[in-house]
């Protein structure tokens, strides 16, 4: 395994049990028997040139101790019938970040004030560079990470997965579904067109129909009475540093709490029995007997 | 108590004065617009005369200041009609925000109706609901009249039977036990008396 070489040992994979082999970090058996030449001095600095990713790799988790938690996470156990299914959180993930690195690259040419936000949309897409392209990623990709969640929470709502001891993911998954529809929401207002302005009215006054918080959440979206200049700034504010602050921090313990409780199996495969465990007796007392009650 | 516990609870409380130091006028600063009325504005859209009693003239002007054309609104105008039981002296100013979300109505003169394009709702001529979703008849705006010019001012909403009362925005019901469930924004103007 050259691949192998370059891992510091820490972080190899470890050893499945009763396979004496692949112990991390031992001297390859043929060490013992024959000795080697000595090296040139071209061949030692190749060498040490070749181990100086696996040193420094090394060097880090002498001082951090991150090999435990990483080999934990990366070679975690999956149940049997894992399946594609499987991967549309995965994919939720990738659409944010999607959405946050185009994000960031729209950040840079996008004015959010009431006079220049159509101009600088206009601009992105008509004359920067891959403009349009980066705009319609972060546009499109908007509508593909709010289908993956819900995709995401199908999977988990119909293999059972939100089960005990998983609810609380389940909750933090919610939080995390509401925060990005209001990514959607005040994302929707800023390039400032006559889609984004209608939208905007209308997304706000269907908030206000919540009985006597609803006139007050009106006022609190809008920054007053009617849409305005600060409507935009507040939106933008939303948009780009309250919510993503919360999603991201709430990603991180929704994948804690999938790492520190592992996956489910899906439905349709059933446990199986220790049969040498089983008293001979039970097996052959027909229904009920097999000790599953 | 003990000392360790004395100093446990001080320092907890001094990191809560803090916290509170910090959090506090950040959420006042965003809380802030909810309590705060701004300038009473009155912009004329024309002479009297301008105006008939039978059917609404459509004028255009601003509501909030500072974002150009998007701070503009839409009413539709008209004299106070005898047979409706109004003053001729007075001008009824009709606003042409749908109650149901907001969308822009029109008023469609064959009909004499007020009709929203986005979920179809429908008012009569004086603005109430007779068809769709909205909720309540049509927002109307304080109207007078200076130096033989017709002003526009603050925007009110009415009851199902166009009593005045404070703005509400679209989708909230007016009158009744309504006007608890969705209470009026202290952001608003009281309504005109009468």
């Amino acid at each position: 395994m050259k691949l192998d070489s370059l891992i510091p040992a820490p972080l190899r994979r470890p050893a499945k049990p009763g396979q004496g082999n692949g112990a991390r970090g031992r001297a390859p058996a043929d060490l013992k028997t024959a000795p080697p030449e000595r090296p040139s001095d071209a061949q030692r600095v190749g060498d040490r040139a070749k181990q100086a990713p696996a040193d420094v790799l090394a060097w880090v988790d002498q001082r951090t101790a991150a090999s435990g938690f990483l080999t934990g996470m990366l070679y975690r156990k999956v149940p049997k019938g894992t399946n594609w299914f499987y991967t549309l959180g995965s994919a939720t993930l990738f659409a944010f970040i999607v959405q946050a690195v185009t994000g960031v690259f729209l950040a840079m040419f996008y004015t959010p004030s009431t006079t220049q936000a159509y101009a600088s949309i206009s601009h992105i897409n008509n004359d920067v560079f891959l403009g349009q392209f980066v705009h319609g990623m972060h546009k499109w990709g908007s509508s593909v990470m709010v289908i993956l969640v819900f995709l995401h929470m199908g999977r988990t709502f119909f293999f059972g997965a939100y089960k005990y001891p998983r609810e609380l993911n389940w909750v933090i998954g919610v939080v995390l579904l509401i925060l990005t529809m209001t990514m959607a929401f005040t994302g929707y207002l800023l390039p400032f067109d006559q889609r984004s302005f209608w939208a905007s009215v209308v997304g706000i006054n269907i908030n206000g129909t919540g009985p006597i918080l609803g006139p007050y959440l009106s006022d609190f979206l809008r920054a007053g009475p009617e849409l305005g200049a600060t409507t935009l700034s507040r939106f933008y504010a939303i948009h780009m540093l309250l919510v993503p602050g919360a999603i991201i921090a709430l990603i991180g313990a929704h994948l804690y709490l999938v790492v520190k409780l592992g996956t489910t199996a899906p439905p349709w495969l059933r446990a199986e029995k220790p049969r040498a465990a089983t008293p001979a007796s039970q097996l052959e007392a027909g229904a009920g007997g097999d000790g599953r009650g | 108590m003990t000392r360790r516990r004395a100093f446990t609870v001080a320092v907890q409380g001094l990191g809560g004065v803090a916290g509170a130091a910090i959090v506090l006028p950040a959420v006042g600063f965003a809380v802030a617009p909810i309590f705060h009325r701004g300038k009473e504005r009155w912009e004329a859209v024309g002479a009297v005369d301008d105006f008939v009693e039978d059917t609404y003239r459509q004028v255009v002007f601003t509501e909030t200041e500072g974002i150009g054309d998007a701070g503009k609104t839409t009413a539709y105008l008209r004299k106070g009609s005898r047979q409706l039981g109004e003053s001729p002296k007075q001008i009824v100013a009709v606003s042409n925000r749908c109650a149901h979300l907001g969308c822009p109505v029109r008023f469609v003169e064959a009909a004499g109706n007020f009709i929203c394009p986005c979920h179809g709702g429908v008012y009569d001529f004086q603005g109430k609901r007779i068809g769709g979703p909205p909720v309540r008849p049509l927002d109307q705006f304080q109207t007078r009249i200076r130096n033989g010019q017709v002003e526009v001012g603050p925007r009110y909403s009415v009851t199902n039977q166009l009593d005045p009362v404070r703005a509400r925005d679209p989708g909230e019901f007016t009158g009744g036990v309504w006007e608890y469930l969705y209470p009026p924004r202290p952001d608003t103007f009281p309504p005109p008396s009468g």
